[in-house]
């Protein structure tokens, strides 16, 4: 830990809203109110894809206590037009039409209208009297059958990307990625071994335990309110401005507190549809989405097939790699398959890479990201197939990782060449740990894989305000999705050299700080922290100058430490040192309130890897499998609060035991999602785990006054191979489909036992 | 049709309200009774972020009707801490960082403690099944489970 | 929704009463636990709901004596499983109670919801069906007993009158070397719906089984009685070739279907796995292996 270093960067001291947290009192995106508010419900498509041939709501306008109905005619058209938002890109042209169904409705669940009124009862009742006319059209679910020649096509314009010559005819693929490093035909010449195989994931939800809610209130005026449960607010405000035609400092987005997103909340669904029906009834609207509205229609992370090919020689030297990836985007374009494709093969140095990549529609509602987009399906793929090659050479998992390790230097076959980097470290410390030299328990076998993740830095603004007292708020725009709050004090605290209590975080509405991108990419400890640091600093310059004139000294001859004010040297002369709370009573009287403010677009995150140990029984009568001890490894540059930092490990890696095991989205021959809710859609529970172990590797990002790295994404990389390749080495049986459910698993284990199946 | 008139204790005080049969109990403390802290996850009882003690029994807000409150005794998160006073439960969570975004925090806290009213001494497992009926995405349920064990020994220790 | 009549009767006249005049529209409450959710869905639409957690009869425990036990429809799995007597004389039927859903489920839920909600999947309905458990119905006309197999006769459809209450399970005496298991497979360890699962109460006298009853679950449109299997064990010392041929039975009555939850290759196999492994627990706990 980095202790001893610094004061308070390295310690564990109370979350600054623990107390609202634990006691009910703070208000998540459900919890808000306002008085005359209505009631805001959604109308979905049942078909899985289906013309929309006219909307007959005049039956639900007339019951009493309905104050408005939208359809589509009630939002602009968008131009085709790509921004980004968050790790994912949209479409203005799609993604008004994810809000709210157009020509089409393209999945179950799917907007068509939406209502508001006076109750919850009045409201669904509304719904049933909207008169929908359908033709419903034929469908496509699974991605291999989506690229077919005869699939269904879901949008006539849409023509490949990145295929030369353009097809001249549409079809369901999006766009093809190619990613090329060396000369892979030359490389996999030189191979002693080859191992080759193809794998598939089904689609995953994020699973907050939060439905999405928000809450919209439209002045006569113009000027717009909006409580909303996000990632990113000023996104909200961006997405809102864009689909309605509103100017963008006419809305004032609020956060809320946020349970759980993810990746899964930094889109909108319900704010640009609450806002329209606001403008249009006069009143205040609030929506809540259902649990199965939040299986149906937001969400989840794509399913997809990996191709994997890898050559080395007998030694165990990598010296071609090859895959190919298509992942589902859902309704409308916009897989996460480019980050796929460039953490595939991030892990290791290897001179001749070919990575493709489709980006795939289907009649499924469209992805969102999750925690490290598209990385843990390419990943699953890339790390199962190492491993079979560490089987196949005889060697161990680690060691052969160790032997093909991604360093400083190494350049990827996405373009960067790796700075400073912690992969070997964290390799090392993985095969150094108590878990890793211990024996499975009897009836255990134990699987290891390693992950990566690029991180992210981005747009973030902070402030800092000095109190009349010398306590001191910190301002950011970052909704605190985990603990997030305490980091951000901490380093305040430890640049002012003022005890942690005197720090209080504030996080601000998008009219109370400048822009701040959305929570994700594990980006705010990292590029909100920095903005923090830097607004510190700012504010540490004006105390500096404010002692000066205090001293009647040039600004330049004083430093600041331990939290005051210093001469730099005997030559500046005898001056007893200044507190902030010194200062902060005189500030009236050296130039007003003391604040420092800062902006700035972070370069310089620093990529994280992790590598993840398991040891696992499987029931070979049930194919059932029993989770016995985990530990995740990282490199996460300085872990500011290590247990948050540890939280993130843990949480990731469980996430990604889920997907491994039995996370899965099921759909029936009508293409209507069958397990739309937490009883069918199986999340890990308490007692289906033991305890996370965790090791925190540090290696300090250069780019980071404290040496921050994002940590939240990586751990959700490894775990789907690592789970996956211990089971092969219990049972002897390579699986290559997610999820390994008992159904599944214990089919694969009766196939390669034919006499126990004929039983 | 007429409303129902329910006379109930929450979280010790004496309560009125009037509520449809349709209502749940969760309904009513969120949306009438202006206690927010117990959350909808998922409203078929598969999550516990509504966790509620009714007449010393844990059950989920969710899939009880408000009418069925009448003459029982009603206890939500807003009645764990005491004054200033967090309960240890809730000061441990803190502590050990047993929550992240803090949804099913409450849930969980209520459960811990019904749990801990009946076991004092819970194993591990124990402690993981009865909490099972709690989902968190967050966590991975490492540091909640330590910080029940925790508080559980404190606990004995006090009683000592 | 909001034209729901809700009584809380004191007596099971009235409640029959109450359940009569809804003209079908009844609904009876308990513990809620699907109920609720059923509403919450929109699958149910009920006129009254009738909650009949204050009638005693149906919220009372009985010890009637040398094994002998009368369980109230409404009992809560949490208090079930708090009856020392009704758990060291029952394991099986409480355990499978028990199972029903999370701590907070089991504060509300009832073996009586268990069993009218006509679940294939119920969990406690092996168990009561393996007990031989019998269950008392009040209607309209007065009471009858019936086999607690004789309820269910397809999902969501029981055979109760128009007008009936499940009032109670009244579990019989059994001999000394008595005991009973329930298992199901469920591919989480917590909070999922039986994809099998599988009762067995059986005597075992001198390490020879003397009596065996298999009650088997989610593997039907009902959960049925194996009675086939309960006949492979008797008169076994349950050795493989005896537990063989019964989980062969198990897996010869399997009509199951391919769904979320499991495939019919997988839930066949596992209702032969299972009889096996319950067979065992319920020897072991009578303490005749």
């Amino acid at each position: 830990m980095s202790k001893g270093k610094y004061k308070w960067i390295g310690t564990r001291p109370d979350r600054p809203d623990g107390a609202d947290k634990v006691t009910g009192r703070a208000r998540f995106g459900a919890d808000f109110n306002m008085p005359g508010q209505l009631v805001g419900k959604v109308l979905r498509s049942p078909h899985a894809h289906a013309v929309i041939k006219s909307i007959d709501a005049s039956a639900a306008l007339a019951l009493p206590g309905v104050k408005a109905v939208v359809s589509a005619v009630d939002f602009p058209d968008q131009p085709n037009l790509i921004v980004p938002t968050g790790e994912m890109q949209v479409n203005l042209r799609d993604i008004t039409r994810n809000v709210m169904a157009r020509e089409k409705a393209l999945y179950e669940g799917h907007p068509v209208a939406a209502v508001a009124a006076t109750t919850e009862a009045v409201a669904k009742a509304a719904l049933d009297l909207i008169k929908v006319e359908y033709e419903v059209l034929p469908h496509v679910i699974d991605v291999a059958d989506a690229m077919k020649e005869d699939a269904p096509i879901l949008h006539d314009h849409l023509i490949t990307e990145g295929v030369k010559p353009a097809p001249t005819k549409p079809s369901n693929i999006a766009k093809r990625i190619d990613n090329l490093k060396g000369d892979i035909e030359a490389g996999f010449k030189q191979a002693e071994i080859v191992v080759e195989r193809h794998y598939t994931t089904q689609a995953v939800h994020q699973g907050y335990i939060e439905p999405h809610a928000t809450l919209a209130s439209a002045a006569e005026d113009g000027q717009i309110q909006l409580w909303s449960t996000t990632q990113g607010h000023f996104q909200v405000r961006g997405f809102c401005s864009r689909l309605l035609n509103i100017e963008t400092s006419q809305i004032r987005v609020t956060p809320t507190e946020i349970g759980g997103g993810f990746g899964g909340k930094t889109v909108v669904y319900l704010e640009p549809i609450a806002v329209r029906l606001s403008q249009k009834s006069g009143k205040p609207v609030k929506m809540v989405m259902s649990r199965d509205e939040v299986f149906r229609a937001s969400g989840p992370a794509p399913g997809g097939t990996v191709h994997v090919k890898i050559g080395a020689k007998r030694d165990g030297t990598i010296v071609a790699a090859e895959c190919t990836i298509a992942l589902q985007a859902g309704a409308f374009p916009g897989s996460p398959v480019g980050p796929a494709c460039w953490t595939s093969f991030a892990c290791y140095d290897i001179p001749n890479i070919k990575v493709v990549g489709y980006d795939v529609v289907s009649n499924r509602p469209k992805v969102a990201a999750y925690r490290a987009p598209g990385a843990p399906i390419s990943a699953w793929g890339v790390e199962s197939t190492v491993d079979i090659l560490a089987q196949e050479l005889r060697m161990d998992p680690i060691d052969l990782r160790l032997k093909n390790a991604a360093k400083k230097g190494t350049k990827t076959s996405y373009g960067p060449t790796f700075d400073t980097i912690g992969f070997v470290e964290t390799l090392e410390a993985a095969k150094a740990s108590e878990h890793y030299k211990s024996k499975p328990r009897a009836g255990m076998s134990r699987g290891v894989a390693a992950g990566f993740w690029f991180n992210v830095g981005a747009d973030s603004s902070a402030a800092a305000h000095v109190a009349e007292d010398g306590t001191v708020t910190i301002i950011s725009g970052n909704p605190d999705i985990g603990g997030s709050r305490a980091s951000l004090a901490l380093m305040a605290a430890e640049e002012l050299g003022v005890d942690y209590s005197k720090v209080r975080p504030v996080i601000a509405d998008t009219s109370s700080i400048g822009f701040n991108f959305v929570t994700g990419g594990s980006r705010v400890t990292f590029a909100t922290g920095l903005a923090v640091v830097n607004s510190v600093r700012d504010m540490i310059r004006e105390l500096k100058v404010r002692a000066a004139k205090t001293w009647g000294v040039d600004p330049d001859g004083v430093i600041w430490e331990d939290g005051c004010a210093k001469p730099a040297g005997s030559n500046v002369g005898e001056f007893e040192p200044l507190s902030l709370a010194q200062l902060a009573a005189t500030a009236g009287r050296t130039g007003g309130p003391i604040n420092g403010h800062a902006q700035l677009n972070a370069q310089g995150a620093g990529p994280g890897f992790g590598v993840h140990i398991v040891d696992l029984a499987v029931d070979r009568d049930t194919g059932i499998v029993t989770v016995d001890r985990y530990t995740a490894a990282q490199d996460v540059g300085t872990a500011i609060h290590p247990s948050y930092v540890e939280g993130q490990l843990q949480g990731g890696a469980v996430q990604g035991v889920g997907w491994a095991l039995n996370e899965e989205y099921i759909y029936g021959s009508k293409g209507r999602l069958d397990n739309a809710g937490f009883l069918d859609y199986r999340m890990p529970v308490a007692s289906d785990l033991p305890m996370i172990e965790t090791i925190l590797v540090e290696v300090p990002n250069p780019h980071h006054p404290y040496g921050v790295r994002g940590v939240g994404e990586v751990p959700i990389v490894p775990p789907l191979a690592a789970v996956g390749n211990a089971v092969a080495r219990s049972t002897g049986i390579r699986l290559t489909d997610l999820p390994l459910s008992p159904p599944r698993l214990s089919a694969a284990i009766d196939a390669a036992t034919p006499r126990m199946a004929a039983e | 049709m007429a409303k129902t008139h329910v006379t109930t204790t929450i979280n010790g005080e004496p309560t009125e309200f009037l509520c449809d049969a349709s209502q749940t109990m969760l309904d009513v403390l969120r949306d009438q009774l202006g206690l927010t802290g117990s959350k909808e996850g998922c409203g078929s009882g598969d999550c516990g972020a509504c966790s509620i003690m009714l007449d010393d029994r844990l059950i989920c807000s969710c899939l009880m009707l408000a009418v069925e409150a009448e003459g029982k005794k009603v206890e939500t998160i807003e009645g764990m801490a005491h004054g200033e006073q967090l309960h240890p439960l809730q000061k441990k969570f803190v502590e050990f960082a047993a929550l992240q975004c803090g949804i099913c925090t409450p849930g969980f806290l209520v459960a811990s403690k019904a749990l801990l009213a009946k076991n004092p001494n819970p194993t591990e497992t124990e402690v993981r099944f009865w909490l099972a009926g709690n989902l968190c995405r967050c966590t991975g349920y490492d540091k909640i489970v330590r910080a029940v064990m925790e508080v559980a020994a404190e606990m004995r220790e006090t009683a000592r | 929704m909001n034209d729901i009549r809700y009584s809380a009767p004191h007596t099971i006249d009235e409640a029959v009463g109450a359940l009569l005049a809804a003209k079908g529209t009844g609904r009876i409450l308990a513990g809620g636990t699907d109920l609720l959710v059923q509403m919450k869905a929109g699958m149910a639409l009920p006129g009254a709901i009738i909650d009949v957690k204050n009638i005693v009869e149906m919220s009372a425990i009985e010890d009637k004596g040398g094994g002998a036990f009368r369980v109230g429809a409404a009992v809560s799995g949490a208090r079930i499983g708090e009856h020392a007597a009704l758990k060291k004389a029952w394991p099986g039927v409480v355990e499978a109670i028990n199972l029903i859903g999370s701590k907070q489920i089991q504060g509300r839920a009832s073996p009586g919801g268990n069993l009218c909600n006509a679940s294939p999947a119920a969990d406690s309905v092996p168990a009561l069906i393996a007990a031989g458990a019998i269950v008392a119905v009040h209607g309209p006309n007065g009471r009858r007993e019936v086999a607690v197999e004789k309820i269910q006769i397809g999902p969501g459809k029981t055979s109760l009158q128009p007008g009936e209450i499940v009032v109670s399970f009244s579990l019989p005496a059994r001999p000394a070397g008595s005991s009973d298991a329930y298992l199901r497979l469920i591919p989480r360890t917590e909070m999922d719906i039986a994809v099998v699962g599988c009762g067995v109460s059986l005597t075992m006298k001198d390490g020879v089984c003397t009596a065996a009853r298999v009650g088997l679950g989610a593997v039907a449109p009902t959960v049925m009685l194996v009675e086939a299997a309960g006949a492979a064990l008797v008169g076994s010392k349950l050795d493989a070739e005896a537990l063989e041929k019964a989980a062969a039975a198990c897996r010869a009555v399997c009509k199951p279907i391919n769904d979320k939850r499991g495939t019919i290759v997988y839930r066949t196999k596992i209702a032969g796995v299972l009889l096996k492994r319950v067979a065992a627990i319920a020897a072991e706990r009578a303490g005749g292996r």
